[in-house]
């Protein structure tokens, strides 16, 4: 893939990440968040992060799949803007919600187990955002840097069972989630040998390939 | 008092339209101008807009979602409606809307409605003492609780069986609640009758409990010697009790009930104890651990 395409490719989907947090403060302009609007924000913080969780773990199947290993250059903006979302979400609810009562919220982390699994979900991203870039990958060594990168996996389960267990009766998205989530830790599982080794230096610019 | 007149108007108007026209008249679309006696009982809280109201919504028979409910209970048909009153009653009845409008007149309760997922509004509900229609029944010794039933069609209501809860909803007060003076069978809000996803055409409101207590689209009130079996309590009896008395004390056990958000409103207000309704109904609960019997 030419390197001005890949460029173009990459604003695009930059543009695109954003577009969720761009409706949302459309609709926060124009009387578009419903009766209870934090409570709105809250959940479509927390559905867009879900969403990227997934988006992300779905690069390497997905670039498999269709032969194109160059689908791995967006997994690294997917996964922050996983983070991104999260730090919304994180946000609004620290915020909107607690008005920063800090021992309300510990008391939520402590007791309220939906909460302390959604937050262990947001805390395990943090390594991963703060590693996400070739410079980590060279100093952890692509061993290294790809187990930490797994905690990923830990990370959208705890999400999933963060949306189950804050659901009052109807289960049906939880679930759904959980069910795609499944599918693609499993096909992980199945085609574990064939992952491709991490590369430490930059891809050599294109032309010099075939 | 109450001013009752557009209700039997509009509604041998709908029955003509429907003879002259031979089709189904949207049902929804009519709202007639309803006007109660004005209350002691009533807030001063400023009320929440009508807006917010009737687009934010917990009735799972037309969707999980909360804006569902506005859109898809529109064709919700609330005409012809019964509410039969049945069980442990020397008058045991089926009443028609209109017959149930005449056992007293209308009075205006403005109250504060307090969701249990911690939500709260005001609502100038238009409506009646429940305990009129339960003294007409005529108790028998043996009505110790009072068991409600809402209205439940698969057809009109297909989102219905997604909502994760057995339907239709019942819910049950105990006899001494449901002769409570506040507790009222609403037919109407903000000077109009019920709209659908609000309930129609007749519910219950109960301010000092949870939300969910407040039983819409009743069909059925019997009376009852044991305590009645309620959709939340049987859907998750840990966190959903038969008496769900608004009390920040007693957490939910996934969330705390010691504050609400109030729509409208930017910060959360303390959660009062029975939802502010403490001195009038207090003395119903006095001596019962309320930790225990949530």
């Amino acid at each position: 893939m030419a390197d001005g395409y890949m460029r173009t490719a990459k604003v695009v989907i930059f543009a695109l990440c954003l577009a969720p947090l761009g409706l949302l403060l459309w609709r926060g302009t124009h009387n578009g968040l419903g009766a209870n609007p934090i409570e709105f924000i809250t959940h479509a913080t927390g559905d867009w992060t879900l969403r990227f969780l997934v988006l992300t773990l779905a690069v390497t199947p997905v670039r498999k799949l269709l032969g194109r290993p160059q689908l791995v250059r967006f997994r690294r903006m997917l996964g922050l803007f996983a983070f991104f979302y999260g730090c919304l979400h994180l946000v609004t609810y620290v915020w909107l919600d607690k008005f920063f009562d800090v021992a309300a919220m510990l008391e939520d982390v402590a007791k309220r187990r939906f909460i302390t699994v959604g937050f262990t979900a947001f805390v395990l991203l943090v390594p991963l955002a703060l590693t996400s870039t070739a410079g980590w990958i060279r100093r952890l060594g692509g061993r290294r840097w790809q187990a930490l990168h797994r905690l990923i996996y830990v990370s959208a389960v705890a999400a999933v069972v963060h949306y189950y267990w804050l659901v009052k009766s109807d289960v049906r998205l939880p679930v759904f989630y959980g069910a795609v989530v499944g599918m693609l830790l499993l096909w992980r599982a199945i085609n574990r040998r064939q992952a491709p080794p991490v590369r430490t230096t930059q891809p050599a610019p294109a032309g010099s390939r075939g | 008092m109450g001013e009752i007149t557009p209700k039997s108007v509009y509604m041998n108007r709908r029955r003509f339209l429907s003879a002259v026209a031979g089709l189904a008249v949207a049902r929804a679309a009519f709202a007639a101008r309803l006007t109660g006696a004005k209350s002691p009982y009533s807030t001063s809280e400023p009320q929440t807009s009508l807006n917010d109201v009737t687009h934010y919504n917990n009735f799972y028979e037309f969707g999980t979602d909360k804006t569902q409910p506005a859109d898809l209970a529109k064709n919700f048909k609330t005409v012809p409606w019964t509410v039969s009153v049945e069980g442990e009653a020397g008058k045991r009845q089926v009443y028609s809307l209109d017959e149930i409008l005449k056992l007293a007149p209308l009075e205006e309760r403005i109250y504060r409605h307090r969701c249990v997922e911690g939500w709260s509004i005001v609502v100038p509900w238009i409506g009646f003492p429940l305990s009129a229609l339960i003294r007409r029944a005529e108790p028998t010794s043996k009505a110790h609780f009072v068991a409600f039933e809402s209205y439940y069609d698969p057809r009109q209501m297909p989102q219905g069986k997604y909502a994760g809860i057995q339907l239709p909803y019942v819910e049950g007060l105990r006899i001494d609640e449901a002769l409570h003076p506040l507790a009222i069978l609403a037919v109407g809000m903000y000077g109009e009758t019920l709209p659908n996803q609000d309930g129609a055409p007749i519910r219950l409101v109960v301010p000092w409990k949870y939300g969910f207590k407040s039983i819409k689209s009743v069909v059925k009130i019997r009376l009852v010697e044991k305590q009645p079996p309620t959709t939340w309590n049987i859907a998750n009896a840990h966190e959903y009790g038969f008496y769900s008395n608004v009390n920040p004390e007693v957490d939910h056990p996934r969330w705390s009930q010691a504050t609400e958000r109030r729509l409208g409103e930017f910060f959360k207000r303390k959660t009062l104890m029975f939802n502010g309704y403490g001195k009038d109904v207090a003395q119903l609960y006095a001596g019962m651990d309320l930790r225990k019997y949530y």
